[in-house]
Order: C-alpha cells, then structure tokens, then sequence
C-alpha cells in the first residue's frame, strides 16, 4: 500500500486533513480504493466521514435505545420515524437541529432548518400536518441575543406559515451557555397511509436517477463539515455562504412529491439534505444495495461554471433525488411541471456497488458504495466530571434565611418564566383545520380527519431541562422524556414514541462524551418502563465556543394517542370558584431547579431522581381522571414548581379578575413544596362537589392527593401557612410583567 | 346542491381546509379548481379564493396571482353576479385583481400575527350576514403578516356610502384602516375578508359557519 | 442632501422573489427576461456639512443596519438637492 502514498498524494494528504479527514481515515480510504481520492472524491468523503453525515463519535452507543413495538413501522436509520396509528393509517415524525446557521445568519438558517425536517417528512410520503420547536438562545447580557431571538422567530415562522404547517407548540429557553451556540430544533409531524410508506431506496436495475426541485447554487457548499467543527470567536468572521430558504418552492414540491406517489409513479426517494447529491445518492445506493452512473452536467444550475467538488457538496435547499423506472419518467415529469418545477434525469441505476458520476465525458468520481457509507467509527474516551460532587452542593441555609416573599420576587423577575405569547402569535398554529384547543399548552393535540369512522387524535410535546442534564446526565434524559409523557396524559394522550435531538459539545471531549451516554442511558431507562420506542433522532455535536461547550441538551420530541371522542380537559382555572389540588409528591426537589438557578445565580444541587414506579402510576391516574366526564382542569408542574404553574393556570384564566387561594400543608418544607421540581406532580381545579370521586381516584391510582386551595374573585395570589397569610400578590401585575418579558425581543 | 369552486393558485395552503369545511360541514358540492384552466364557472354558485401564500407572497401578496388565466374567468363570472369570496391571501387576490377596491399592506406591528379576533358585523343586508345581526359581534381566526387594509378618503367614502364595509374589528389588531376586517363590492357578491371563517366550524368558535350559512340561506331563496 | 442605498443578496445568494417573479414574468411572455433580482431602496434625508462625510456614515449606516453583511450586498448614491 505505501507505494501509493507518492509525492502527488503527500499534498493530498494535507489537502484531506484541511477538509477535515483524519490522517487514519484517510489512509483507509486509499488502502481500500488502491488508490489515493481525487478532489472530488476527497470532498465526498470529508463531507460523508463527518460527524454529522456519519455520526462516527454517536452511533455506537445508540444499540442502548429501545427501538421496536407494535407500532414501528419504521425505526431509525431513514429519513423519519413511522408509527402505526391503527385504521389504515400512520404517523410520521423526526426532529432536527440547525444549530450553527442560525447563529451565522438567525433568520435563514432557522427557516432552513424548519425546510428540511418538512422535507424528511413528506420525502417518506407523509402531509405533514404539525410542528413544533425547541429553542435555547442566550441571556440579555450578550448584545446578539435579541438579534438571534428575532431572527430565529421570524424564520421558523415564515418558513412554516407559508408552507401551511401550523406551529403548534414548543420549548423556548434561555440560558448563558447558548449565548454563542443558540439551539434550533425543528420537530415535524406528518401524517400517511400504512401501505404508501416511501424510502430512500435507489432500487431495480436500470431504473431513472431524477433530480427534482430548486436548481444548484454554491449555497453551502460544507455545510455538512460546518457543523462538525466547534465555533471560535476569531472564526466568526469566516462565514460560509449561507443557504436561502424559499418557502414557496418547498411548497410546490412537497404537492408535487406527493401527487407523483399517489400517482404510483416513484420507486425511491430521498431529501438532498446535508451534503447535498453525494449522500442522497449514496446512500439510496447503499439501502438498495445497487450501483449509480449520474451525470453531473444534467443537474439544473443557478450559476455557470460549477466544478463537480461544488456540484456534489452544494446544500442549495428544496431538493430531492428520486428513483423512478423509464416508462413513467414522462408522468414524473408531468407532475412536476404542473407544479412549475424541473424534473431532470441525471442517471440510471445499475448492477454493483459503485457510485460513478461524469462530468464533461469525464469519469470524476468513482467509488464503492461502503466505503463512503460505513466510515470508521471513532473510539471516544469518556469520563465524568471531578467536581460533580461540587455541582450538587446546593446551599440550604442561604435560602432558608430569606424571605419567601424575596424568594418569590427573584422568580418573578426570571426571563424563563415568561409568556410565550409573543412569539407564538408569530407563528400559524391553526392552519390545516386540525388543531383542537390551545396550542403551546402542555401538549398540542390534533385530530386526524383523514380517518373517518373513529375519532383519532395526536398529541406532541417538546422537552428538555439542561440545567438538570448538565447537574446529572442520566436524570436529565430520564426527566426530558418522563416530562413529555407526563404533558401527554394530562391532555389524555397515551405516548406512542419518541424521536431524539441530541445536542452537545465536542464528542472529542471526554466529559461531553460521558454526558451523551448517560443521557442515552437516561431516555432508554423512561422508554423502556413506558415500553416506547426510539423512532427516528439527530445528534448535533461540536455546540461549544471557544472550549466551552453549552450544557447537554438532549431534546425528546413525543407522540401520543387519543383513541377516544371525549373532551379535552382544561388547562387553566376557567372559574373563579374552583377548588384545586395537588397530585404526587407534595415536596419537590430543588437540586437543579429554575429557583435554585435563579437565587444562586448558576446551576446547584442534586437534582431529585425519577421515581419510575411513581411515573407509572400517574400515567394511569391522569386518563382515569378523563374517563369521569367532568369537567376539569389539569397542568402539569415542572420549571418553577408549583408556584409558576399555579400562575399559569391563573394568567389563562378569561377571568381578570381571578384570585387564589393557596395553603401551604403542616409540617411540610415550604421550598419545596411550593418550588421544587420534580417528575409526577400534577395540578388538578375542579369543583368541589368532585372532590371525594377525585380523591378516590387518585388512592385507587395510588398516587397522593394534597387539597391545595381555591379560586376566588379577589384578583389576589395568596399563600397562607397555618392560617396566617405569608404573601399576597395582584395577579393581573405579575401577569403584565410575565407578558412583558418578551418585550426585550419584539415589541 | 349548490356547487362551490375552491381554487388553488401556487401556494394556497387553505384550499383544503376550504374544501373540507363546505364539503362536510356547510352541505355544499365542492370541486377543486386549478389556477391554470379557464373553465366554464357558470354552474358555479360559489368561488372560493382561499388563503395561503400564493407565489410565496413574493413581489405583492396576490400580486402574481391575480395575473392568473382563471382569474379572467373570475371577473367575468362576478361581472354577472356570481359570488366570490377571497379569505386572507385571497382577499388581496381580489384586490390586486381590481375585484375589490382598497389593498393590504404590512401589519402595524411587522410581525405575522395567529390569534382569534372578535368582529363586528356592520351590516346584516348583504349575503353573507343575513343570519346575523347588525352590530352582533363574532370570533373568528386571524393569521397573517399583511393584513392592514388601506384605502384613500375618497374611496373610504365610497365605501361607506355604498354599505360595503361588512365587519370591523372590535381590538384593531394590525393597523387596518377604520378597523376594516372586510369589504364587499357594491353589487354585494364579492367579498374579501382577512378572518377565516372556513377555521371556525368545530374545533374554535362556530362562528365561521354564521357567514357559511348565510350565503347558504340567500343562495338557495334565490333557487 | 439626499442618499439613496440599494440593497441586494450578494450575487452568491439565491433570491427567491427574485426568481419567482422572473418564472412569472417568462410564463406572461416576456421571455426575453433572464434573470430578476428584488433589492430595496432606501432614502435617507441628512445634513452633512461634506459630501465626504456623508459617504463615510452611509457606509457605515449600511455595514451595522441596513444591510445584512452575511448575505447582502449594497451601493449607494449621494443625491444633492
């Protein structure tokens, strides 16, 4: 093998290493070719050994995720999730991230970001019918804050608004650690029959490669090496070209994708995505276990002269490769031509397993299907942290000196604790005539009119909670997908699945990865107990500036299932005579929680582990509670404890002037009642002829019942303790101030 | 039964929803039409202009749209008094088609807004209000970033005297002049409305079916 | 004095209004159109006691606000009134 490592390939081998290839990858590369990669060639495998093509750093560690039931009809491994919904029909759902371009360019890259999972859903031949984002951006105190908040917002909403997929719910959060690695995970959720299920598969042997969609700029040329490379301060100047997302052609194409498969007219398919035509087309190759022969002069262009390494590596959006078979290429193209949109032929599938393209009558590329799909993986060390010990120190007696009244004002002021209502109005949350009641509540709930002779209903919900990851790992992925089922239930959802958006810094990292396998371990744990599986996911690593890497925030999207006709319960205290009370725990932990992080000024204490069997029980408490056909409210308590999620309640009352009434219980530890954090505790207003029946509800579930207080017409948030009153607050001010903390963003 | 035409231009993404709600809920025979054809709409009783973001809102909202072939077909079919109704982005179809006088602009704020709205009905004589009543107030859907109606004095005057302002909004929420939430034409059979009414048939208010059924009531006298 | 600033996407940048209308227009029948791209023009109204200095602001006016340096280009005029 070492003849072939000449002088020529010297030069070679620097220019592999610029492109971010290891010096062992790349000699495998040449042991296996026999020979040393062209540029081209070089440019496919930099951009396909990259972290965030190959998951080289992740993959290993993902055997740990429960990944089949009843429902699978698609694991992971394609380009989303598919879980049966029964009657004929399934539902289809992936979350991505597009972290580092939008802190490049906030708007487009959180619009693009909203375009490609739209594409991962309807490529499998799903209408996308709902979506939901997480956000994380940084604090106040970094002056491009504001700016990424804005640009992210209008992104993601342009973007969804004009392709008509309503935005129904999502997470936002702030934190110092996403000051210059803002989070942008984009979850779609869509919607198909069982037997139309498509795949990127580039099957049958003299089969037509169609290119189809918006023509090949030199947008984004790396994008793919982009986000597997961590940001510094001094590189922020060094801006790739940014790719543009046009709405109006997603639009288009997503119509005419689906009419060509209702038409029977598509063999296989696939988004051109990260690394644009070199891993669509490889891996439709490798799926079907076929060779390709594409001709890259036949791919449409936006600008003249564009060599095949840019050809190959553009990530010009709102593209799709297609397989389809000669006889119906004429009907293919017929539909897309309806829609306004090129469809090109730009090759053929043929026996083997190689991948060969021309460009000019010249052979440029040339390579075996495996060795660009099944890269090397990385070994990477782990290993925890010194100071966790540290980290869970949390300084007790510094908050039992103090007031409570000082401890709910420094609450009150906390950028987390904040109505979502600005941004959310930004976004159309009700197109498509299938979002049933409030959005960006617990979870979003959507019927599925398309099935007609039974009422089918799905619910989301987004979640993470990093302060709780970065203080404990394991709980953190435990908390992130018991939270999501949790919010599930008590809008009478039972969870299906989950797909996965795995942020984190550098895998090269020991520390990080030991964060990212004890998270894994973590989420597998809650999906094993509530027997759900891991369907579709995405890893973003390298989220660290400058060595610093954000907190690990493995975000859990969840879909579950209403199978019955009965109303939705409330959310809020829709009365001013309600009695409501308190279902789990009556202490919550305050390891980690928003009022530790708020009154310490960081991150402290152990958080409180999830009580598994605990989980179990509320899960099927909560859709008994339905089962009784009263009206009720139900609002699960998680940032803030109790006491923000009594507010909540109270802020979307159409009472202005609500009061409450709020009794803290003898002989119980008053911080953590009335803040602490922790899995299992659920808010429940009724009225109070329905106490005993929900009473007796909980103890047969075996979960504890704590009668808080009531609603009244006072305006007045009060909390008493043995009778004597200890804090009293105008809820309509706290609202005004909960309303106005967006104001930093959007006017 | 009556037969409504539902066009889809490039980006419409109510069309749907339109068809869905008159199919199943407002009884009415629906056929889905395409902005490229020109056919014969004189078996028509209804045209729907749904929302959306036909060409991507690009140039103008309902700019290049309203330069479609079908829409020659519209006017002519409105010239004789058919009904046509343009919601959200089909509103400023028929604005820029020169259907409706008047055109919409940025809101107030910049930003897209999504929320319900309450409406007052300004009058009950046209119809699409002759089951509800004067000044009777309803709650219908919003969703959109260019939904400010201007118009000059003059034409303001014109459609006052005319009894063509059809509802207001009771809280302005994007800076419409005069609170205008919808406008008819003089002769009353073409309606533009920013509101959904096709969005609140069952999961909100029930609103929207008001104005459904109202057309419905005064197409069926006229049977 | 008067300064008018015109806004584009950098030739590299793709321009989707740009784009569209183009399509729009060669399907009206003006084929001889090749290629559109949509900018913004914006006026500004100042008082400078120098043209130079003018210049100066304008173009850092255009490098910290209105323009978008990641992918926008602009040119601007110094019109005297």
């Amino acid at each position: 093998m070492t003849t072939l490592l000449t002088d020529m390939t010297i030069s070679n081998l620097e220019l592999a290493k610029l492109m971010g290839l290891s010096n062992l990858e790349y000699q495998h590369v040449c042991k296996n070719l026999e020979r040393a990669p062209n540029h081209a060639e070089l440019g496919i495998f930099a951009a396909m050994f990259s972290e965030h093509c190959s998951y080289k750093s992740s993959k290993p560690l993902f055997k740990r995720f429960p990944m089949t039931g009843k429902r699978v009809l698609q694991g992971p491994g394609e380009n989303a999730g598919i879980l049966d919904i029964g009657n004929g029909w399934a539902v289809a759902f992936k979350m991505e991230s597009h972290n580092h371009p939008s802190f490049i360019e906030p708007y487009q890259g959180a619009a693009t970001g909203v375009g490609g999972i739209l594409r991962d859903i309807f490529t499998m031949g799903a209408r996308p019918i709902a979506s939901m984002n997480a956000l994380c951006f940084g604090t106040l105190d970094f002056e491009r804050t504001p700016a990424i908040v804005k640009g992210v917002v209008k992104g993601v909403g342009d973007y969804g608004n004009c392709v008509g997929v309503p935005t129904v719910a999502g997470q936002t959060l702030f934190h110092s650690c996403y000051n210059r690695n803002p989070l942008v995970n984009a979850f779609t959720m869509g919607i198909l029959k069982t037997d139309e299920i498509y795949r990127g598969y580039a099957k049958g042997i003299g089969n037509i490669v169609v290119y189809v969609g918006a023509k090949t700029g030199r947008d984004g040329v790396h994008g793919a090496t982009m986000s597997s490379k961590e940001f510094s301060t001094e590189k922020e100047l060094e801006r790739p070209t940014v790719q543009v997302g046009d709405p109006f052609t997603e639009k288009l194409l997503m119509e005419a994708t689906l009419e060509a498969m209702r038409a029977g007219v598509i063999i296989g398919i696939q988004d051109m995505g990260a690394a644009g035509i070199t891993s669509s087309s490889f891996e439709m190759a490798h799926r079907a276990k076929t060779g390709l022969e594409i001709d890259l002069d036949n791919i449409p262009t936006r600008e003249a002269g564009m060599s095949a390494y840019e050809l190959l590596l553009s990530e010009s959006q709102e593209r799709m490769l297609l397989v389809t078979t000669p006889e119906n290429v004429a009907s293919l193209k017929r539909i897309y031509e309806k829609w306004d949109l090129h469809a090109e032929e730009i090759g053929i599938v043929v026996l083997g397993n190689r991948v060969k393209m021309m460009k000019q009558g010249e052979l440029v590329v040339d390579l075996p299907v495996e060795l660009v799909t099944e890269p090397l993986m990385a070994d990477r060390p782990s290993s925890a942290p010194l100071d966790l010990k540290q980290r869970w120190f949390l300084d007790r007696n510094r908050m039992l000196v103090a007031s409570l009244g000082s401890k709910f004002q420094c609450l009150m002021e906390e950028l987390n604790f904040s109505s979502p209502e600005k941004l959310v109005s930004q976004f159309d949350s009700m197109v498509g005539n299938r979002t049933v009641g409030q959005t960006f509540d617990d979870a979003a709930v959507l019927r599925i009119r398309e099935i007609k002779d039974k009422e089918i209903r799905l619910a989301i919900k987004v979640d993470c909670n990093p302060r709780i990851s970065w203080l404990w790992p394991r709980e953190g992925g435990r908390r992130a997908v018991a939270e999501c089922a949790i919010n599930l239930a008590v809008r009478g959802a039972e969870p299906m699945g989950i797909t996965d958006c795995l942020n984190f810094g550098s895998p090269e990292n020991p520390e990080v990865m030991w964060q990212f396998s004890e998270s894994i371990e973590g989420i597998s744990e809650i999906c094993d107990l509530l027997k759900i599986p891991v369907v579709s996911g995405n890893v973003s690593f390298y989220n660290e500036t400058d060595g610093k890497p954000i907190y690990p925030t493995p975000m859990i999207g969840m879909v579950g299932i209403i199978e019955d006709s009965l109303p939705l319960p409330k959310s809020n205290f829709y009365s001013t005579q309600l009695e409501f009370a308190l279902i789990g725990p009556p202490e919550g932990g305050l390891g980690g929680s928003l009022m530790a992080s708020s009154w310490f000024k960081r991150e402290c204490g152990q958080p409180e582990e999830t009580n598994l069997a605990l989980l179990e029980r509320m899960l099927k408490f909560l859709p008994r509670l339905r089962k009784r056909k009263m009206a009720y409210s139900a609002h699960d308590i998680s940032d803030g404890g109790l006491v923000c999620a009594l507010l909540e309640m109270a802020f979307h009352s159409p009472f202005d002037c609500l009061g409450m009434d709020l009794n803290i219980p003898q002989g119980i530890d008053s911080d953590r009642f009335l803040f602490g954090e922790t899995i299992s505790r659920v808010i429940v207003a009724y009225d109070s002829v329905e106490r005993g029946d929900i009473e007796n509800t909980a103890s047969q579930a075996g979960v504890m019942f704590t009668l808080l207080g009531q609603t009244d017409d006072t305006g007045l948030f009060k909390i008493k303790q043995g009778g004597t009153e200890v804090l009293s607050s105008q809820i309509l001010e706290l609202k005004s101030a909960w309303n106005q903390r967006w104001n930093n963003f959007f006017k | 039964m009556l037969k409504v035409g539902v066009i889809t231009f490039p980006g419409s993404n109510c069309d749907d929803d339109a068809i869905d709600t008159l199919k199943n809920i407002g009884g009415f025979e629906v056929e889905n039409l395409w902005h490229k054809d020109t056919p014969d709409l004189s078996s028509f009783s209804l045209i729907v202009l749904p929302g959306g973001f036909s060409y991507g809102d690009y140039l103008r909202c309902g700019a290049m749209a309203a330069c479609s072939p079908i829409m020659e077909k519209v006017k002519t079919f409105a010239s004789h008094g058919g009904f046509v109704i343009g919601i959200c982005n089909g509103f400023q179809i028929l604005c820029e088609a020169g259907l409706l006088p008047g055109a919409l602009a940025k809101n107030l704020s910049l930003n897209f807004i999504c929320r319900d709205v309450t409406l007052k009905i300004t009058h009950d004589n046209t119809p699409w209000t002759c089951e509800i009543k004067s000044l009777e107030e309803l709650t219908l859907p919003i969703a959109h970033g260019e939904g400010r109606f201007v118009i000059d004095e003059e034409g303001y005057q014109d459609l006052v005297k005319h009894q063509q302002i059809v509802m207001t909004y009771k809280n302005n929420p994007n800076g419409s002049l005069y609170d205008i939430a919808g406008i008819c034409n003089k002769t009353k059979n073409v309606l533009g409305l920013m509101p959904h009414p096709e969005r609140a048939t069952e999961l909100r208010t029930r609103d929207g079916l008001k104005i459904w059924s109202s057309l419905k009531t005064h197409l069926e006298k006229k049977v | 004095m008067k300064a008018r600033v015109h806004i584009f996407y950098k030739d590299s940048v793709f321009d989707p209004q740009g784009n569209t209308v183009g399509e729009s227009l060669s399907k009206m029948g003006f084929s001889k159109v090749k290629k559109v791209r949509i900018g913004r023009v914006i006026d500004l109204e100042m008082e400078y006691p120098s043209k130079e200095e003018a210049k100066r602001d304008v173009v850092k006016m255009c490098e910290k606000l209105l323009a978008n340096p990641v992918i926008e280009s602009f040119k601007y005029e110094i019109l005297e009134c």
